[in-house]
């Protein structure tokens, strides 16, 4: 554990408005499809209409005659090339797997899967010739059914023999980190309260607003890759890994990239055919997705079967939680598909003491597009789970929900906390959120009108929802990523250049898509050098740049790889310190650096940061034993993850007689720690809170029996437009984490992990007079009007 | 291919297109006006929001021979010496962008918006960029970047 620094700020804290902005207000962006290469061809997939089926022949021989045609690309043609696509995280060590071809050889296993690539001169030619591309199916039995799948009724990948991928438990009495559950259980159904209760975590889509691009230049020494991923240090090595190019052959670039969501958390097929067809031909080549080919083919997210006991005493105190996740892994596991379930279990405890928690996990293969991380990743659906239980204990008890929550929380001054579940949480108030959030909403005044309207049996009644979450933020600790399965590392690296003229270059290893790191970056270097912050610039995206990263995904880019960069500045600190004490003929012991200055004690005698800058880079009169450089580059891997928490209140009316609902006030307080820019961080809590809102309200991805996404477009797969949306009320707590110097923890994804719930709560409060319980999501009004319509007639909704 | 001539952010073009060219086609891959980018292949997204004769339209459902004789300014054409227009300069005041990818129709079609009501309140906002997606924003600082250009132009834009 780190302490947290007492230093004065002037950028830190500041809602700066973003340097990013400029170009992309003005259209000068870098978007991936915006590049032309001489000579460059393009690329257009031929994708199976098919779930899953046998390939019996694939006739090319037409589209190869097309117009502009130079290359149509075939499983067969490819079988010995195109590698195994990755999967990085072995859940159990017994994990089981599909193999996961780019292009598909002799099977597809769900519909969208690329069964042939056309390479032509124009897009448009490449797209009319996939028309002609002649592929026949053998058509087999589908897995769709979660619940059906993992029964193993139907196969999904018969050569595997189960859909089970992997089953994962964890046992508190086993772990020594609590007591048996099934004890706590079969107390509290002698003179307890059991709560038993099944979720569905529908199948989302990440729908960022940007098409994912490809381009591939084999044209120099090295190949040249522009991507629109989150991820470039991973498409790097695992165009290394998977297509054998040699990793110091490649360069990959993620230049002005259109949001991701953990969508773009990827190695994709696309990536990899692209390459490989540049290398074929020799020539750039270029690939970019329609829509529908994004949402059919891009990683989904969520889809869980979620079966939840909860054990408490009658005064509210839960005595136990035990978690059956059934998660739907779709035809391949992708990076990181095993762990999203996973990395949510570790968290259906919440912000609560519980005395008692088991959790298995089991993975299922099904016929539909693989899933993988998506804003929240695990957590959103374990937060879910949590909270709708405590109202429902609540309900049972017949207590306000506040109450259950605060009896059963952990109080402030009981932190760093060790979890049930075996997490360390590092920071919290609990208290102070709810209680200004409580105010905010005006929470007292609502459930007064609540009871009069219950009271007048108004059509419209009026519900109040309750989310008290906590997020594992700062997806880091490398130790502790190996021990859960996990190949990969969870440092990060930056880099500091004082260059001659007094300005400063900032090497990120992160790869930001819209969160402002330039902004951030800049206002915490500017206080750590005193520079000013124009003359800073952030440079990342690169691998030529930023040689080193782990990239941005699981909120961690600013716990952890500012952390790196802040590091490197100190270093930079500490390289000038005996040059600046060279020039002034003092002993460096005797230097203090404040504002971009060092300064002898107790003189007037100082030099700036700049001047030792271009001292250095003349090198005319220097010490024997320095660098000539003000450079620094410097790692970071946390001890632990940061723990942001926040409590957000949602009031909905909803109409009784037609299901309509509407959000008629929503409130949330989010503790992410210190703040570097409040600006961007109410920024990340709206749009994260609309993505909960989104899953709670409108957006589901629909399949039909023949295993077909209905919902491919934006016509049919419901993101939410402004109208549908409130204005948010937003407020903040600070309590800093300890676990990095600058008590920061993260933000990324808390409005999603923390949203859902918030709704849903304050649907089914609304209706409980009426006999409702619960609400499947997302809670349309013909789904409120049919939980209503079978409440009344007796059945429990 | 048919010759069309089109004005864009007042540079006068001629140029030989085939009949199914979309406009935005036109801009990016024949005029390199990348600003204006594609997001969707159905109309909803907005992004490709640029104005026809000074009208919003969706260029993804424009075809290039449909602007033939007509003026299209897009979101390149939108700062006048260096400055920005009072929409773009809201949109940076006001953080009512993240990525930015749906940013220039977005900022198009507050354009539009303003024109036809100079004083929109909130759920005029809202309505009049239903057609417009955004994944970032929860666009809740959108709605504050077309109040302030509004109040800044004092009404009109």
């Amino acid at each position: 554990m780190t302490a947290v620094e007492e230093r004065p700020t002037t950028e830190v804290g500041q809602p700066r408005k973003r340097k990013e902005d400029e170009r992309l207000i003005t259209g000068r962006t870098r978007w991936t499809d915006n590049l032309t290469l001489p000579g460059m061809l393009h690329l257009a997939m031929a994708r199976s209409p098919m779930a899953h089926a046998r390939i019996t022949s694939v006739d090319a021989d037409q589209a190869r005659q097309a117009p502009g045609v130079l290359a149509v690309l075939t499983g067969a043609d490819l079988a010995e090339v195109q590698g195994e696509l990755p999967n990085a995280w072995m859940l159990t060590p017994e994990q089981k797997a599909p193999s996961h071809p780019s292009v598909a050889v002799d099977r597809v296993a769900f519909a969208g899967e690329i069964v042939a690539v056309v390479v032509a001169r124009s897009a448009a030619e490449a797209r009319d010739a996939v028309e002609l591309v002649d592929v026949d199916y053998e058509e087999l039995p589908v897995a769709l059914d979660l619940k059906a799948a993992a029964a193993d009724e139907t196969l999904a990948h018969p050569d595997l023999g189960t859909n089970v991928s992997a089953v994962r438990t964890f046992d508190s009495a086993e772990e020594g980190t609590g007591g048996d559950v099934d004890e706590a259980i079969a107390k509290a159904r002698d003179g307890g309260v059991v709560i038993e209760r099944e979720y569905r975590q529908q199948r989302l889509i990440p729908a960022f607003m940007e098409p994912r691009s490809i381009v591939v230049d084999p044209t120099g020494e090295q190949l040249t890759v522009w991507s629109s991923t989150q991820v470039p240090h991973f498409v790097k090595i695992f165009i290394s890994l998977v297509l054998g190019v040699p990793e110091h052959k490649v360069r990959v670039i993620a230049p002005d990239v259109g949001g991701g969501f953990g969508g773009k958390l990827q190695f994709t097929p696309e990536e990899a055919l692209t390459v490989i067809a540049a290398r074929r031909t020799g020539r750039p080549c270029k690939y970019t997705e329609s829509r529908s080919e994004s949402m059919m083919s891009g990683h989904h997210g969520r889809d869980q079967w979620q079966t939840l006991t909860l054990a408490a005493d009658r005064d509210g105190t839960v005595t136990g939680l035990k978690v059956e996740l059934l998660a739907d892994m779709g035809a391949y596991l992708g990076l990181v598909t095993s762990a999203i379930p996973f990395l949510g279990a570790l968290m259906f405890n919440g912000i609560y003491k519980f005395p008692a928690y088991r959790w298995t996990c089991t993975n299922v293969f099904t016929n539909k597009t693989w899933t993988d991380a998506y804003r929240g990743a695990g957590r959103p659906e374990a937060t879910f789970a949590i909270e709708r239980l405590m109202d429902e204990l609540a309900a049972e008890l017949d207590m306000d929900p506040l109450e259950v929550r605060e009896k059963n929380w952990i109080k402030h001054d009981e932190f760093p906390f060790t979890t049930v579940a075996g997490l360390h949480y590092d920071s919290g108030n609990y208290e102070a959120a709810t209680e200004r959030a409580k105010e905010l909403l005006g929470y007292d005044e609502l459930r007064r009108e609540q009871t009069e309207r219950r009271d007048n049996n108004d059509p419209v009644q009026l519900g109040i929802g309750i989310s008290t979450y906590t997020e594992m933020c700062g997806l880091a600790p490398s130790r502790w990523l190996g021990s859960m399965g996990y190949v990969g590392g969870g440092w990060e690296h930056g880099s500091v250049r004082v260059l001659p003229t007094g300005k400063v270059e900032v090497v990120a290893g992160t790869s930001p898509h819209g969160q402002g790191h330039e902004t951030a970056w800049s206002q915490i270097v500017a206080d750590r050098l005193g520079v000013a912050f124009e003359d800073i610039e952030v440079l990342h995206g690169d691998t030529q740049i930023a040689a080193r990263g782990l990239d941005t995904y699981g909120s961690r880019s600013l716990a952890v790889g500012a952390m790196a960069v802040l590091a490197a500045a100190d270093k930079v600190i500490e390289k000038a310190r005996p040059i600046a004490a060279h020039l002034m003929e003092a002993s460096p012991d005797d230097l203090e650096f404040s504002e971009g200055q060092f300064k002898v004690k107790g003189t007037d005698t100082a030099k700036a940061l700049g001047d030792v800058a271009f001292a250095v880079f003349q090198g005319h009169d220097l010490p024997d034993d320095v660098d000539r450089s003000l450079d620094a580059d410097a790692t970071f891997d946390p001890d632990t993850f940061s723990f942001p928490h926040g409590t957000h209140l949602c009031a909905v009316e909803v109409d009784t007689e037609t299901g309509g609902t509407s959000i008629r006030k929503y409130v949330c307080v989010d503790d992410v720690g210190a703040v570097v820019n409040p600006l961007i961080v109410e920024g990340q809590v709206h749009g994260g809170v609309v993505q909960g809102v989104a899953q709670a309200l409108f957006e589901e991805a629909v399949h039909d029996e023949a295993g077909t996404l209905v919902s491919a477009s934006l016509v049919d797969y419901l993101v939410p437009v402004a109208a549908d949306m409130p204005t948010f009320d937003t407020d903040r707590t600070e309590t800093p984490s300890v676990t990095n110097p600058l008590g920061v923890k993260g933000v990324g994804e808390a409005g999603t992990i923390a949203s859902t719930p918030a709704v849903v709560n304050a649907i089914v409060d609304a209706l409980r007079p009426m006999g409702v319980r619960d609400v499947p999501m997302p809670c349309s009004p013909h789904r409120v009007w049919q939980a209503i319509e079978s409440a009344s007639n007796g059945g429990a909704a | 291919m048919t010759r069309i001539n089109v004005d864009v952010d007042g540079v006068a073009y001629s140029d030989e297109v085939e009949p199914r060219m979309t406009l935005v086609q036109y801009l990016r891959d024949v005029l390199g006006k990348t600003g204006t980018v594609v997001g969707c292949d159905t109309s909803n997204c907005g992004s490709c929001t640029v104005h026809l004769d000074g009208r919003s339209v969706k260029s993804c459902a424009v075809l290039a021979v449909q602007a033939d004789g007509h003026s299209v300014t897009t979101i390149e054409g939108l700062a006048t010496n260096g400055e920005l227009h009072p929409v773009q300069q809201a949109f940076h005041d006001t953080h009512a962008l993240q990525c930015g990818f749906c940013t220039p129709g977005m900022i198009m079609q507050s354009l539009d918006l303003l024109q036809d009501n100079p004083s929109p309140d909130e759920t005029e906002i809202r309505e009049g960029l239903e057609g417009n997606l955004c994944r970032c924003t929860g666009y809740q600082n959108i709605v504050r970047a077309v109040q302030q250009a509004a109040s800044s132009a004092g009404g009109a834009s």
